[in-house]
């Protein structure tokens, strides 16, 4: 659960959602203890925003939807805006890490990516997909 | 471009075949590391040295 301080600023950063974003989560059966936390904490943030909804799928027996989306573990959720840019978090979406989530729904529904010029120009020159690892801990 | 954030303790068999011994980490492709939290200029900077 949140505190209430922490449910109203995230509130009031969803209300910023210019499009819909689903959550695309994808749980297994069998071996995945945090498959339903992290479902939970999905359902905790798409309480606050009725333009983020959560669609569930099972990543061992939907292969159209694993293949779709090129997910490679459980739990996984693709935060997906009226485009896929390929954003993905594995895990439970908890402490701080809510905030990250929670900045690539912003992206996903419209805000679009906070960054320079200068960076959005570099980035640009890039002539090959590439592909970021970002690996962080719930503190 | 796209992004995988890991939650490593969720996947500590991830952790350990990208040796994560402190968070944020970034791996670039599969080959930069980027340790920490580094200014957007020098992180853009570090990502582009994977993709050249």
């Amino acid at each position: 659960m949140y505190s209430p301080g922490a449910a109203t600023d995230l509130q009031r950063r969803l209300a910023t959602l210019s499009s819909p974003v689903r959550l695309v989560f994808f749980t297994q059966t069998f071996g995945c203890d945090t498959c339903l936390p992290a479902r939970q904490a999905a359902d905790r943030i798409a309480a606050l925003s009725e333009r983020v909804t959560v669609e569930e799928h099972n990543l061992v027996l939907d292969h159209e939807q694993v293949a779709e989306y090129g997910v490679e573990w459980a739990p996984a959720l693709a935060v997906v805006g009226t485009q896929d840019v390929g954003m993905r978090y594995y895990g439970i979406p908890d402490g701080y890490e809510i905030e990250s989530l929670v900045d690539a729904i912003e992206i996903a529904g419209g805000g679009g990516p906070a960054l320079s010029d200068e960076t959005l120009d570099a980035l640009d020159a890039l002539d090959r997909d590439v592909h970021l690892r970002v690996f962080v801990t719930p503190t | 471009m796209t992004a995988s954030v890991i939650e490593a303790t969720s996947f500590p068999d991830l952790a350990q075949r990208y040796q994560v011994t402190g968070v944020p980490k970034t791996v670039v492709g599969d080959g930069v590391e980027i340790m920490g939290a580094l200014p957007e200029a020098d992180f853009v900077a570090q990502v582009l040295q994977a993709g050249a």
